[in-house]
């Protein structure tokens, strides 16, 4: 075997390296050391974050099976920034005291989660595929259960390890239908080999494959888990399961789907996930108006931001790929504000009551603030990064002309109308609502300030650097391969 | 008699409802977490059928089989850790106890 193909794939040894001095560090350093263990992890991976920059390189290894192409290069960049975003958010609850003991365990695992999903987005078979999926859906679990002391972590980890272990049944039931199909399990092989295929059991297959991923996507019919692991889990890896694990599988989604099954494109699941996006959206919003607890709120804003990001997917050309990432990009920094907010109030006072927000403007202005700029960017308000995403996202899904895909954009943008709303609320509540226990003025913890800066800063510079996007539409017309069959 | 494809599909295929009809039916984790290994057995004799009658020339389902089992076998693992957390925490291994979080 030839040893120098592991080269191909240097951001996933510059991860494991990572993950190995986190452990070493977590295992034999003196107990006094260890309170450093947060600072440790965060410098070492922002360090390999900046070393991904020129790490950059295209090709394929272990026969096909392992692809690096510039795109998976950039949405992996574009994880990694939002994994170090999340690393220092969750410092101060990482030190607190009832987790300090266990603290090591929870960056091991994040680390592990997220090289699993470097296997999904890279992996062009489904093998490798599989092992991404379950590499970063099963340490998800365990760290959903993280908070031991609350009733509510077991109950929200048990029911995601429940639905996660049922869509990947799911899942693979559809893949033994592929491959009776394809007679192979590379991706590119079986695309030749169903071209023209209409049979039943392709469709059905087709089928299951989009039910299996998108319980991991929580589109709509597959849902249901959304909300409760969002509210049980601790809210570090709530904001780490809302962004990256979503990123990263509706990435890998589109790849399926394009190089996979492209050419089964109008004939199959171009009208399931049409249905599929137009539920999502709406029900996603009309659950989100009814929320009082704020991670539940976000957990149904982000089922219908997940519909939108469904948008670029349904294009499946060469703008929807480049709106898809950009998406993802803009979706990291505005929901991380979000959550950094709702951590920092969480951490110091245990509230996450959408109530107990009334007249935080008075207490602490520049908390308040950031959060609406996140609320404003999700909305998707002209300035901000969130109005851009949108607009490109819609733009992507134009671009293929044909007109029920401009009714499937207008229901997205009535529904935008609808999430205005509700986004709306969080901001009414800290600005014009008043209460007698107002949340009291607090100091926030330097890491939590400067995860904020960060975040703020991405929602504001974002969508005005016009080099990201070009950027990121560059890259994607480098991956226009993907889309040979789709007609 | 000859043996076809059908034959050995019709079961796998039963055996995979069975596990989806348990999996929304039980209210016993343990029952649930049993359901869910049917159902991930059930695809695995779906690839090896499907490969040695259909493309007997090659061993990917076989392949995939063997890394489907390691990986059924993690997911149980994982899940009943977390089943005994919880029962910890509610003495009970029912799922009407852990239903607090609704809607």
């Amino acid at each position: 075997m030839d040893y120098s193909q592991f080269l191909m794939m240097p951001q996933e040894l510059g991860l494991l390296i990572v993950f190995l001095l986190v452990f070493l560090f977590d295992t034999f350093m003196p107990k006094k050391a260890q309170s450093s263990l947060s600072i440790f992890t965060c410098v070492v991976f922002a360090a390999f974050t900046i070393a991904n920059l020129f790490l950059f390189s295209t090709g394929t290894a272990f026969a096909g099976m392992f692809e690096q192409t510039s795109a998976t290069y950039a949405i992996k960049f574009i994880l990694n920034a939002g994994v170090l975003i999340v690393l220092i958010q969750a410092t101060q609850w990482a030190n607190s005291e009832f987790v300090s003991v266990r603290r090591g365990e929870f960056y091991e695992l994040l680390l592990a989660t997220l090289f699993g999903m470097y296997l999904m987005i890279s992996a062009r078979h489904f093998l490798l595929f599989v092992i991404g999926l379950e590499t970063a859906s099963l340490p998800l679990a365990a760290l959903v259960a993280f908070d031991k002391k609350h009733y509510e972590s077991h109950e929200a980890a048990a029911k995601y390890i429940f639905t996660a272990v049922f869509s990947s049944a799911i899942f693979m039931l559809g893949l033994s239908f592929v491959y009776a199909l394809g007679g192979s399990l590379y991706f590119n092989d079986i695309a030749c080999n169903i071209i023209g295929n209409q049979s039943a059991l392709l469709i059905v297959a087709i089928a299951f494959v989009i039910a299996g991923v998108g319980f991991k996507l929580s589109l709509v019919p597959f849902h249901l888990w959304t909300a409760d692991v969002y509210q049980g889990a601790p809210t570090a890896v709530t904001s780490y399961l809302s962004v990256i694990s979503k990123g990263a599988a509706a990435f890998s989604f589109l790849v399926i789907l394009a190089q996979v099954f492209g050419s089964a494109y109008s004939a199959a699941w171009e009208w399931m996930l049409y249905a599929v996006i137009i539920l999502t959206i709406t029900l996603g919003n009309l659950f989100a108006i009814r929320q009082r607890d704020l991670k539940r709120f976000l957990a149904f804003s982000s089922i219908s931001q997940a519909g939108y990001i469904m948008l670029g997917v349904i294009a499946a050309n060469e703008v929807g790929l480049a709106s898809l990432m950009f998406y993802v990009l803009v979706y990291v920094f505005s929901n991380l504000a979000a959550f950094g907010v709702i951590a920092a109030i969480e951490n110091k006072t245990g509230k996450v009551n959408m109530d107990d927000y009334n007249g935080l403007f008075k207490t602490n202005p520049w908390l308040s603030f950031t959060m609406m700029l996140a609320m404003f960017s999700l909305a998707g308000i002209p300035p901000f990064a969130g109005f851009f995403s949108k607009f490109f996202i819609f733009v992507g899904a134009c671009h293929t002309g044909s007109v029920a895909i401009y009714v499937l954009v207008l229901i997205a943008l009535i529904n935008t109308i609808v999430s205005l709303y509700y986004y709306l609320l969080v901001v009414k509540a800290m600005f014009i609502k008043q209460d007698d226990c107002v949340i009291p003025e607090f100091k926030v913890a330097c890491s939590e300030k400067l995860a904020l800066i960060i975040t703020t800063l991405g929602i504001i510079l974002i969508g005005l650097a016009s080099c990201i996007y070009t950027y990121l539409s560059a890259c994607a017309s480098d991956s226009s391969m993907m889309f040979m069959f789709i007609h | 008699m000859e043996l076809t494809v059908l034959m050995y599909l019709i079961p796998s295929l039963i055996m995979f409802g069975c596990g989806v009809y348990g999996f929304v039916t039980r209210k016993n984790m343990i029952a649930i977490l049993i359901s869910l290994e049917l159902m991930l057995n059930s695809v695995d004799i779906n690839f090896v059928v499907f490969n040695s009658f259909l493309f007997p020339g090659q061993l990917e389902g076989m392949f995939f089989t063997l890394f489907a089992i390691a990986i059924a076998a993690a997911e149980t693992a994982l899940a009943l850790a977390i089943v005994i957390n919880v029962y910890r925490k509610v003495k009970n291994v029912d799922i009407k106890e852990i239903s607090k979080m609704k809607f």
